[in-house]
């Protein structure tokens, strides 16, 4: 079989099951598409092909006792901010370069009991804080559908490598949109879930209180699958939650007659570019045709305060979580002094890229005697209201739908000099974090060749919501079956 | 209001962050205007609201006090950067 790395989960897990493949072959096939287009795309920090063809013969073996199950034998890529024992994690920062984690994450420990493989960690902005991956402190990443355009971020090199192809799944991370925001740059699906959804154990903190590791894929089931075996409580993460996770599956149905959705007006925002406009509206369009009752004129009041709020607890978060790259434990240690605190302070002036020093900047300033209750406080109180208007919106509504992101994919280097510019790509997404509602972005057509992508919110656990809107949607139009040449 | 010179050395230090002068004068031009950008919230009336610190509401978790393995010694200082015994070697707190 030919362009075995094109399948999807479902795919492929029909294939193994019925004999028709071997995980090897697939893994085989992933790996040989990866090398060959790898050194374009630059998605990949780590190949861990020795570890991926291990994984792949322990799957087959398991295949062969007849206990598969759907992701056991497919081959993966997980962002490098997601810890994997014995495998380099380096959060695409100079600080964590040669970090090699004594644990697996959660999320890594629940895929390796199905007998997934692992075929390598993928590029990121650096501790992900970034909306272009530009900010690796290694490489940037290209965009599949143009070269010359960024992938998005933080988790760039994982939504760019599943839209190539590169591997049939990868795991992101989002505290602000980084899952969602590349996913709709590099026309593939990502899940934000809900926040308490999945477990953070073994996820470098960026942002505890917003960040969540979520699926990227290359179609709506595949979403629902990994989301079905990384979901549940862990106890090694007290921000998860005692529910049990439902078969997400079942909610892949193509009727979406009744369903009540919500267009808030504050997305379509100034300076949106026309073509994602006209995009969405061709969109939703759409989703009332086939049966959802639509309300075109939503207000989300709080909305327009979403980015500053962000922009305070996020960094104020990251400067408490990244305190601890000291030099002691762990990571890059400045050796050329014998003053304690000039080693601290280069070691971070080393190690950290110039956005991670500047929100440690930030958050330092916000949480600072003098300022903590102008800013801290203040964007905390704000939080309040942001959540509060989404909790309204859904007594009325089943599901919100926006753009993914104000525009299209962008040149690289266009606003690495302007970090506000940089802040605006995630207007439409950091609210959903700061609320801690899901929220998935999916294909919804294309403007000048590159992937717009549309953004379904529901409210607290109700991934099924979602993907049943998003599932309903995908099969009605033909963008998560188009390629990008290089594939 | 632009910050200082002195206020990002500040805030630099209490982060034990080091910076570059160059740094220093590019944060004080970028910092400034972020600032500028947070003022949008003093428009918000958040009188009588409560803070939010996280989105799900579980109240304090307790779990039972069960011994288990932790991770060995060796494993713990793989990534050590200075090490004597099963000690982090670090400089001279006091002088």
């Amino acid at each position: 079989m030919d362009n075995l790395n094109q399948l999807t989960v479902h795919q492929a897990h029909k294939l193994l099951k019925e004999k028709k493949l071997s995980s090897l072959e697939l893994t085989q096939s992933v790996l040989k598409h990866l090398r060959k287009v790898d050194d374009r795309i630059r998605a990949c920090v780590t190949i861990t092909e020795e570890q991926a063809i291990t994984d792949a013969k322990a799957a087959d073996r398991t295949i062969a006792n007849g206990d598969i199950k759907p992701l056991t034998g497919i081959p993966a890529l997980i962002k490098d901010v997601i810890c994997t024992k014995g495998i380099r994690t380096t959060c695409s920062s100079k600080m964590l370069e040669k970090f090699v984690p004594p644990y697996d994450a959660t999320v890594i420990q629940k895929l390796k009991a199905e007998n997934y493989v692992i075929v390598g960690k993928t590029n990121m902005d650096e501790f992900a804080m970034g909306s272009s991956t530009e900010n690796s402190a290694f490489f940037a990443t290209h965009n599949p559908w143009n070269l010359e355009c960024v992938p998005g971020g933080s988790s760039g090199g994982s939504a760019a490598a599943v839209a190539i192809d590169e591997a049939i799944y990868a795991l992101g991370s989002d505290t602000g949109g980084s899952i969602r925001q590349p996913a709709g740059f590099c026309g593939v699906v990502g899940l934000k879930p809900t926040y308490g959804r999945v477990s953070r154990y073994g996820l470098v903190a960026f942002a505890s209180s917003l960040d969540q590791i979520g699926p990227i894929t290359k179609d709506v089931t595949d979403c629902a699958i990994v989301l079905n075996y990384i979901s549940g409580h862990d106890k090694r993460d007290s921000t998860t939650v005692p529910y049990a996770v439902p078969d997400y599956t079942e909610a892949l149905k193509s009727d979406i007659k009744n369903v009540r959705i919500g267009i808030p007006r504050e997305y379509f925002v100034e300076g949106m570019q026309p073509g994602v406009r006209k995009a969405l509206e061709t969109a939703i369009n759409k989703l009332e045709e086939l049966g959802a009752s639509v309300d075109w004129d939503v207000s989300l009041p709080y909305t327009k305060y979403a980015l500053a709020a962000y922009y305070i607890l996020a960094p104020s978060e990251a400067s408490a979580n990244l305190a601890r790259y000291d030099g002691v434990k762990y990571g890059y240690s400045f050796r050329d002094t014998t003053n304690m605190w000039e080693a601290m302070e280069k070691t971070k002036q080393y190690g950290f890229g110039l956005e991670v020093k500047r929100r440690i900047m930030l958050g330092t300033y916000a949480l600072s005697a003098g300022y903590y209750d102008a800013y801290y406080l203040k964007a905390q109180k704000v939080r309040t209201l942001i959540k509060r208007d989404f909790e309204q919106a859904f007594e009325k509504y089943d599901a919100l739908v926006t753009p993914t992101s104000p525009t299209a994919a962008f040149k690289i280097g266009e606003k690495t000099d302007d970090p506000v510019q940089m802040y605006l790509s995630d207007v439409c997404t950091l609210p959903i974090n700061i609320a801690g509602v899901p929220a998935i972005s999916i294909p919804a057509g294309f403007v000048a060749g590159l992937p717009v992508g549309m953004q379904i919110i529901s409210k607290h656990f109700a991934e099924e919501t979602l993907l049943r809107v998003a599932f309903a949607y995908e099969q009605a139009t033909p963008w998560h079956t188009q390629k990008p040449a290089l594939a | 209001m632009k910050l200082s010179e002195e206020e990002v050395r500040h805030i630099a230090l209490l982060a034990r962050l080091g910076l570059s002068d160059e740094e220093v004068q590019k944060f004080r031009n970028q910092l400034s205007n972020i600032l500028e950008h947070f003022e949008v919230l003093k428009q918000v009336d958040t009188t009588d609201l409560l803070p939010t610190a996280q989105s799900v509401t579980l109240e304090n978790i307790y779990r039972p006090d069960e011994p288990a393995p932790s991770m060995t010694v060796t494993d713990i200082f793989t990534n050590a950067p200075n090490q004597e015994e099963n000690f982090f070697k670090v400089r001279a707190v006091l002088e």
